[in-house]
């Protein structure tokens, strides 16, 4: 049952195969049964997840058709949930149970979604191997000494196991297109814009970005169905009308145009990984696909520009964080001084501390200007070679990430290896543009994944294009465990 | 070495964060190692680039002027460290 | 050596919305401790902050109002620092591009001088909430009602030179923003507060000396206090051969003095940047010119009516417009008395004194403009004359009635029959032969002894212009 996709769980509720209550209890239970080698999920809400799925059977059996109504999923732990523990894999809200919910977790809920539970991640999504949770790292269902990627490993972890059908995350460098790739599963990160932000605990505001994990594009259409809108709450979420995302799935690909940027296939790129990003691209091709080799001039800049804005924005974003209305506080603090110091420093792990400092000195008076204002028109040139780039071609292709999954503490010690895993995905997070990265074959019995970036709001184009590779390939399919 | 273990405690007191002998050497370390890295920026001409603050050049939306929240002060102070009488409380401030 | 001081002032105006600059939580004054309070104010994780058209509206008003210009595109900045009243750990607020950039303001000065004060920018910013130090077991508690009401943080050039012109600019300013309506204006309530600049220099330096930031000041008296103050314990200090620290006082005004307040002050870096859960506020000239086309009429504009339409002096006519309501107040006496000077009198001297004297506002005066029009008319119709009218007034002031149900039952109406002032003056020339023949000798001034016995004995109620008029008639003879 749970190797079921989530559009296959949708129609079989429909259908009457079986009960919301059934397939939501034979979730929680390969949850329990399996999680522990995995550590993919911090919380988990069986009772909550029970009274959903029996309130959906109820309004299926009343006739109501809603496409997730009653279908299981995991949200990532920086999504608020009202009434349920909400971390962000952090001690700092180790205790925290959000007095609200996100407007992701709302949208689901109308949706009739059941929420099975909450995923690991990189503390504050701070991370690109989920070794910097609080609650200990997710581990690679494909192998258990290996990283899931991050900072959504969990969901990513929790979808290729099978122990979700779907599960809510963001992406603010990478954090859902590289876990997608090291788990083997499909992961989309829409325009900057088009998913609320209200309730998703911040890393850095212009870059955070939410969207699905999930086994195929189909599955992945469905969920930005109800995930995506517009929302007054948030100043930056984008006023456009939000279209059915499966609409175009099936449309040909005859005549797309495939660049290939010329930096994302430079040295560096292990070649056996290149081939079978190369393989898939033949695979386009022999859907009538054309390819075309374009440049991104700047692409060189965009790790160096993130790990400025980056830090800039989450060094303020993190000063709630200060022991007073919610949260950790320290034992016993002998003055306020010492509250914040203690509370701060014992509640923030390592790699979250470092970058505060980073975007504390990136923004203090004498180098603010060459920091941060640097950066900030850097990012303008990355984002305009984007541009040029899509006045070519219709779509980007590229590697999501430069290598298969990794050993634990193989990247911790120096974390300049770490920030380069997300060489190729930075840029589009900060151009703002979409891009997805699906399952396109194997290296060494670890999945590697294809990297679709797309033009502003084509989100529609990008699940046709991933999907219809999807028609004609199995790597989707492929699982770690039965 | 762009920046020394004396640069980055008075960083740490700024964001409210303290290391202890041991670990700033480390956390220098790593830092420093961060910004050489970020100093490549500098090798690109931007004079007559227009700093980029967001993704999509947006313009602010208006919210109308109304009250649209009710209290909900027993609520939210659940996750309250430690409140008196409707007040957060923390150590005694001194001006 | 003489001194010159240079003060600049910082107002922060609480902008007058329903709901908060960036959240829909009531701004009302006096709730519960933090009923008034949202998620956003809060500043829970993963909220962000929306911004209120009100709010930017009364802004854009204000800079209207002091001829200032208008940025079409400003920007909301993040200012970083802790504090306990400050929940998100950083004030959204306006650096590089505030809502209103370069005015000006007109003061006049006790002298008469008029003196134009230039207003380098106002911009947008959130209150913070506030501490609460009695004593919590040792602890402080801390009340967010306040925390995101809007700000409207007006900075003056640094142009002021004593205590007097800061206070003049600071009452002009809340006379502003009371008759543009975009603020109560209320001090007591902390709806208007200042920061002062203040540094000394030799008179005839040009550059500026170290200078001293007290904040939070909110009464116009304690603002001339403490310059006042913090004027002496600068020249004590340069005079001594010190130098000034730069920081930030407080003024105690308990023991009338200024202390230092933030010994950390040095440390500080507020790391401004671009609020990223903003984006820049775009208005164009249609925004603009529209509310340009409803700007209510001005202090200065209303003053110079005052002194065209009504005739009034240049002075009477700054303090009459130097208050909305008092501005309001006097054109309803017009209304009814038709006599402009003398109302302008009447509530100058007679009501403000009895104001001040009660410390009552003009929006609590026990007089109401209807009654006090109907006392005017009355002087000026002769009816009564001013002395009866003061007593008159005065029965107004305790709730008595109109000024006619008054004169009519205290039998105040003034006495205008000439025979029977005839009566009287011939009686008072009787009693009185030696001073007559004084006067026939050639003491004028005897004429004001027999006004004086004239008016007693009619109890006031003479007119005393037919006094006059008769008396000398009388004497002649």
């Amino acid at each position: 049952m749970h190797n079921k996709t989530l559009s296959e769980i949708s129609s079989g509720l429909r259908n009457g195969d079986f009960s919301s209550e059934e397939i939501t209890r034979h979730f929680l239970n390969r949850i329990n049964q399996l999680d522990p080698q995995f550590n993919s999920f911090i919380a988990v809400t069986e009772e909550q997840a029970i009274q959903q799925a029996r309130q959906a059977d109820k309004m299926i059996s009343a006739g109501e058709t809603q496409a997730l109504l009653g279908v299981p999923f995991a949200h990532k732990d920086i999504f608020c949930t009202e009434g349920v523990l909400t971390t962000s894999g952090s001690k700092m809200l180790e205790n925290f149970i959000s007095p609200y919910d996100s407007t992701v977790a709302a949208n689901l809920k109308r949706a009739g979604a059941v929420n099975l539970g909450k995923t690991n991640m990189d503390e504050f999504a701070m991370g690109s191997s989920n070794e910097t949770s609080f609650f200990g790292p997710v581990k690679n269902p494909w192998d258990v000494t290996r990283v899931p990627g991050g900072s959504s490993g969990g969901s990513a972890a929790a979808v290729a196991a099978r122990l979700a059908p779907a599960a809510t995350a963001t992406d603010t460098g990478g954090s859902i297109r590289q876990p997608a790739s090291l788990c083997g599963v499909t992961g989309l990160k829409p325009t900057y814009g088009r998913i609320s932000r209200w309730g998703m605990i911040a890393f850095a505001s212009s870059l955070d970005q939410a969207g699905p994990i999930t086994q195929t594009a189909e599955d992945a259409a469905l969920m930005l169905n109800s995930m995506a809108g517009f929302d007054p709450k948030d100043s930056t979420s984008v006023d456009q009308p939000v279209p059915d995302y499966r609409a175009n799935l099936n449309d040909s690909l005859k005549g797309l145009t495939i660049g290939l940027p010329k930096e994302y296939f430079a040295s560096g790129l292990d070649p056996k990984l290149e081939n079978i990003i190369q393989e898939a691209i033949s695979e386009y091709q022999r859907l009538g696909a054309t390819v075309k080799e374009v440049s991104l001039p700047n692409s060189s800049l965009s790790v160096p520009v993130y790990y400025v804005i980056a830090p800039a924005e989450c060094s303020t974003n993190l000063s709630r964080f200060d022991g007073v209305r919610y949260g950790y506080r320290c034992a016993e603090p002998i003055n306020l001084e010492d509250m914040y110091t203690r509370t701060r420093s014992e509640g923030f792990g390592d790699e979250v501390k470092r970058r505060i400092l980073i975007g504390t000195y990136v923004l203090s008076s004498g180098f603010y200007d060459a920091y941060y204002i640097q950066a900030q028109k850097t990012r303008r040139l990355i984002q305009q070679d984007f541009v040029n780039a899509f006045e070519q071609v219709d779509v980007l292709m590229a590697p999501t990430s430069p290598s298969p999954a990794f050993k634990f503490d193989e990247k911790t010690a120096d974390p300049l290896t770490m920030y380069l895993e997300d060489i190729y995905t930075i840029g589009v997070n900060l151009a703002g543009l979409p891009g997805i990265s699906i399952p396109a074959g194997q290296l060494d019995g670890l999945p590697v994944g294809l990297q679709i970036i797309g033009n502003y709001f084509s989100e529609s184009k990008l699940l046709n294009v991933a999907h219809q590779y999807q028609q004609v390939t199995g790597w989707h399919k492929a699982q770690p465990i039965d | 070495m762009s920046i020394d273990s004396k640069e980055i405690e008075k960083l740490a007191d700024l964001a409210r964060l303290k290391f202890d002998q041991e670990q700033l050497g480390e956390v220098t370390d790593r830092i420093a190692s961060v910004l050489d890295f970020i100093d490549q920026l500098h090798q690109t001409e931007t004079q007559a680039i227009e700093p980029m603050a967001h993704p999509m050049d947006a313009v602010q939306r208006l919210r109308a002027d109304k009250v649209t929240e009710s209290n909900q002060r027993e609520k939210y102070q659940q996750v309250a460290p430690a409140t008196e009488n409707g007040l957060y409380l923390v150590p005694k401030v001194i001006e | 050596m003489e001194w010159e001081t240079v003060i600049g002032l910082e107002i922060h105006a609480q902008l007058a919305t329903e709901s908060k600059i960036f959240s829909g939580s009531s701004t009302t004054f006096g709730a519960e401790a933090n009923t008034q309070a949202s998620l956003v104010d809060l500043a829970l994780p993963g909220v962000l902050p929306v911004f209120n058209e009100q709010a930017l509206k009364l802004a854009v008003i204000f800079g209207l109002g002091i001829g200032a210009k208008i940025h079409k595109k400003s920007v909301f900045d993040r200012k970083n620092y802790f504090y306990p009243d400050l929940p998100k750990g950083y004030q959204i607020s306006q650096l590089h591009h505030p809502i209103v950039g370069e005015g000006h303001v007109d003061i006049t000065l006790s002298d008469g001088t008029v003196k134009r004060v230039g207003v380098t920018r106002a911009h947008l910013e959130e209150d913070a909430g506030k501490s609460l130090h009695e004593d919590f077991h040792g602890s402080t508690g801390i009340d967010l009602n306040r925390a995101g009401t809007p700000l409207l943080e007006i900075v003056s050039e640094p142009d002021l030179r004593s205590a007097e012109e800061a206070v003049a600019y600071l009452k002009k300013i809340h006379t502003l923003i009371r008759y543009l309506g975009i603020s109560d204006g209320n001090m007591a309530e902390g709806s208007m507060r200042c920061d002062i600049n203040i540094s000394m220099r030799p008179m005839g330096q040009e550059t500026l000396g170290t200078r001293a930031e007290i904040k939070n000041v909110n009464s116009f008296r304690f603002v001339e206090k403490a310059i006042v103050h913090e004027m002496e314990r600068q020249i004590d200090i340069l005079e001594d051969g010190g130098s000034v620290v730069q920081e930030t006082r407080l003024y105690d005004s308990e023991l009338d003095e200024t202390r230092s307040m933030r010994s950390k002050e040095v440390a500080m870096d507020y790391r401004y940047f671009p609020e990223p859960d903003l984006l820049p506020i775009i208005i164009d000239d249609e925004y603009i010119e529209a509310l340009r086309a409803n700007l209510p009429e001005l202090p200065d504009q209303k003053k110079q009516r005052f002194t065209d339409q009504y005739n009034l002096s240049s002075s009477d006519a700054e303090q009459l417009a130097g208050s909305l309501e008092l501005g309001r107040y006097f054109e309803e006496v017009v209304q009814i008395s038709g006599a402009a000077k003398l109302s302008a009198n009447w509530i100058i001297v007679e009501l403000s004194g009895q104001l001040n004297k009660n410390e009552l506002d003009i929006g609590d005066s026990p007089v109401t403009a209807q009654q006090l029009g109907e006392l005017v008319l009355r002087i000026q119709d002769n009816t009564i004359s001013g002395k009866i009218a003061k007593i008159v007034f005065q029965e107004i002031w305790n709730g008595k009635g109109s000024a006619d149900q008054i004169i009519e039952s205290q039998g105040l109406k003034q006495v205008t029959d000439s025979g029977a002032i005839e009566t009287l003056v011939d009686e008072v020339i009787a009693a009185n032969p030696s001073q007559v023949e004084q006067y026939l000798a050639g003491k004028e001034k005897m004429l004001g002894f027999f006004v004086g016995q004239i008016m007693k004995a009619s109890k006031g109620k003479a007119n005393p212009g037919q006094v006059n008029e008769i008396l000398k008639g009388k004497l002649k003879q």
